[in-house]
């Protein structure tokens, strides 16, 4: 075993002697030093498997996973929090997915509708006010294309039944009322969410709509949730390409997009995590095949685009090559301009989907080398997929704590820390540089040509600026 | 004040009993309340010759909020002076009634529906022990005292069993005890003789027979209790005669529930069920 790989284990050894015997036990299963070639049986991490209690993980539930993430972007869908006010009030357009539409008449991405239940909604059921506001809403939003019920815990505890309203209005309405039963206390995390979204996606959407002209070149584009308009960014990249992109969902998606989903020749998945569940579906089902892709930095994009292009024509490779050839020098320029600010800044990432593995050739794009990188609710797959792009003895983190984090900060000092909300106050405490990267910290996008600038300008302010100085001058 | 919770199988006649045991007692001057908590609202029928109408919950689903309500709309009075007061909840098949019969609780408790002057508080609960909020009752230094109505049925005692079972999981964490089996007969084989001994298992009494008698049921039809209907009646002196054991009862135990398998053999040893190698 190399020697970079045991001094990284003897430094997650350091930092889990603090815990209690089994903490320190069951903790040891998730951290471990980075082999690239997989070779090493110990460097393998355990994930997906419930937090120990105590420890402050900062997963999510999977309601968010199904209302946050996968259905709350679709934005003519009326997508409504069905319980009582918090969950729905917590999670009110915090990911920023961008679309076009006007909010209130045609599209509804940044309101937040709940049923609010009430003491007597727990007694008495909550069917009846749920049929209610199905009801106010259609009065309200003519315009909306479909609602999606989203179940908070009490829903599921008291077994309201809201298949049963949905079945009713849906007759009623004449469009999809989607139940979609993702109690927070399901699962391990946001995950199981994730994975309850896609099925319902499957079972009252899926393959419902007709589209009239069918080209060779029809694409769809998976998981990308247009935050900060990042799919805008990915999607002019595919139709510079000459394909065209008859569907993209969730980010900026209508329900309709998702409908006929199923005409196209090849599904393009940007997070693998989220979303692989309907592109297994649709392999099986409709035999559409599916691939995923990069567009985090140049490099990353160059290479997706060829592989994009590699499942069409002549004429598509064609185009691919004159895409890249007309951004490289832009892109080269950029590098040129940032990558001297931000040569040999090490990085670490604690972060979900799929930004931990796909962000690292944009970083290394700048010069830049991620030291660490974690997932807060991966699965084996998605450490699978992670280990090669990192380098030798990299901490590998699964569902890290606040404390291991601030350890590891502690040892391997990185110049930047890209992580969550909950994660950022305490860095900026301890005078840390760092980004929100779940939402690029309201900024964006990230992806493809449009992104790269966005991002380098980014990382080089937040790990170039003075103000880190300061904080820790003063302490 | 002694605070008793009245458990047992659905259907057992566990409201009947309870409103008759009740009414013996305010005959007897002294003062009562019950507090029904089950959503058909049938507890205190028999003590206001009528169905209640205003239970907490409905009226709190009327109102808006249980903050809503005023102990008046839900709190009445009934026979001889007593206090009643119903939980209420949704139909079957929706909802939750366990929920509802914890806030119940808590407003009649917050807003001094007990008073000062009430010696006895009587909880009639819906069958078996299904939820947490079934079991609100016996939590938290409410009911002290427990009694279980059963019969000589195998399904009545198996419920018995499993409620002595809540039981002792809230005896180990409150003071909750314990303090009799009312048998309520189905004329059952030995019924006496098996009651008694299933209580003895249980480490407690069958604190009454109460015989079956169909006076019962003619004053149920006019919505009354035997002791109201027909005071001068047998049975209502059996109901006087319940009433004044638990009024004496000092009998209070954390209970010893015990296995399927014994409780079979109980049935085997009375006679009652055949055992596997005879009924083969």
């Amino acid at each position: 075993m190399s020697t970079t790989i045991t001094d990284t284990q003897k430094m997650i050894e350091e930092v889990l002697d603090a815990y209690p015997e089994k903490s320190k036990k069951d903790r040891a299963k998730h951290l471990a030093a980075n082999d690239p070639t997989g070779q090493c049986s110990t460097c393998q991490v355990k994930s997906n498997i419930k937090s120990r209690p105590g420890v402050m993980t900062v997963r999510g539930c999977a309601y968010a996973g199904a209302k946050g993430v996968v259905w709350g972007p679709v934005k003519d869908q009326i997508t409504v929090s069905h319980g009582p006010i918090g969950c729905g009030q917590y999670s009110w357009w915090s990911r920023r997915n961008y679309y076009n539409g006007q909010t209130g008449i045609d599209t509804f991405g940044t309101m937040h509708i709940t049923t609010d239940f009430q003491e007597k909604n727990i007694v008495y059921g909550g069917d009846k006010g749920l049929d209610a506001a199905l009801h106010e809403l259609k009065d309200l939003f003519p315009l909306a294309k479909g609602i999606g019920i989203l179940s908070e815990c009490p829903v599921g505890l008291i077994g309201d039944d809201i298949e049963a309203v949905s079945k009713r209005v849906e007759k009623e309405f004449k469009f999809p009322i989607v139940p979609v039963r993702c109690e927070g206390f399901r699962g391990v995390s946001q995950s199981l969410g994730h994975h309850i979204a896609n099925d319902t996606i499957k079972d009252y959407v899926l393959g419902k709509g007709e589209l009239d002209t069918l080209t060779p070149y029809d694409v769809a584009l998976i998981g990308d949730y247009n935050i900060g308009g990042d799919a805008w960014a990915s999607r002019k990249i595919l139709e510079e390409m000459g394909l065209r992109v008859i569907s993209q969902y969730t980010g900026d998606a209508s329900i309709n997009e998702i409908a006929i989903a199923t005409k196209a020749k090849l599904n393009l998945i940007h997070c693998y995590r989220s979303m692989n569940y309907i592109c297994r579906h649709m392999e099986e089902e409709y035999g559409i095949p599916w691939m995923e892709f990069n567009f985090f930095g140049p490099t990353k994009t160059y290479d997706s685009i060829r592989k994009i292009a590699a499942r069409f024509d002549e004429k598509i490779q064609k185009n691919a090559e004159a895409v890249i050839a007309k951004y490289t020098p832009v892109m080269d320029g950029i590098v040129e301009q940032y990558r001297p600010r931000l040569e040999g800044k090490k990085v670490m990432l604690y972060v979900g989907g799929l930004r931990p593995r796909h962000t690292i050739g944009a970083y290394e794009d700048l010069g830049m080398e991620v030291v660490a990188s974690g997932y807060e609710f991966g699965h084996g797959d998605d450490y699978k997929r992670t280990y090669p792009e990192l380098k030798e003895g990299a901490v590998i983190m699964d569902d890290a704590t606040l404390y291991e984090l601030e350890e590891f900060t502690r040892r391997l000092k990185p110049d930047m820390v890209g992580s969550g909300i909950k994660e950022k106050y305490s860095y900026h405490k301890l005078g840390v540089p760092f980004r929100q990267m779940h939402s690029w910290d309201y900024s964006g996008p990230y992806h493809g040509f449009d992104g790269f600038p966005v991002f380098a300008r980014d990382m080089d302010m937040t790990v170039n600026s003075p103000t880190w100085d300061l904080i820790r001058r003063k302490k | 004040m002694r605070q008793i919770a009245i458990y047992g199988k659905g259907g057992i006649g566990k409201s009947t009993t309870t409103q008759n045991l009740v009414a013996a007692l305010a005959e007897a001057g002294r003062k009562c309340m019950i507090i029904g908590c089950d959503p058909k609202a049938d507890s205190t029928r028999l003590i206001l010759n009528r169905k209640a109408q205003n239970t907490v919950m409905d009226m709190a689903r009327e109102k808006g909020t249980v903050e809503d309500l005023d102990l008046d709309d839900v709190l009445l009075q009934g026979f001889k002076g007593i206090k009643c007061a119903e939980s209420g909840g949704p139909e079957p098949g929706v909802g939750c009634a366990g929920r509802g019969v914890i806030t119940a609780i808590n407003f009649l408790e917050e807003n001094g529906a007990y008073g000062d002057d009430t010696e006895f508080i009587f909880y009639d609960v819906l069958g078996d022990v299904v939820c947490g909020g079934f079991a609100m009752p016996i939590r938290e230094g409410k009911a002290k005292e427990i009694y279980i109505v059963t019969s000589g049925e195998m399904m009545a005692m198996y419920a018995a069993n499993n409620i002595s079972r809540g039981v002792l999981k809230y005896a180990q964490s409150g003071g909750v005890r314990l303090g009799g089996l009312i048998c309520n007969s189905r004329k059952t084989d030995k019924e006496f003789e098996l009651i008694s001994e299933l209580a003895s298992k249980l480490g407690t009494q069958m604190i009454h027979f109460v015989p079956r008698d169909n006076e019962v049921q003619r004053a149920e039809l006019r919505k009354k209790t035997v002791i109201d209907y027909a005071p001068n009646h047998p049975q209502a002196d059996e109901y006087r005669e319940l009433a004044r054991k638990i009024a004496d009862n000092r009998n209070f135990v954390i209970p010893t529930p015990i296995t399927m398998d014994e409780l079979e053999r109980l049935l085997m040893d009375y006679g009652i069920m055949e055992s596997e190698e005879v009924a083969v």
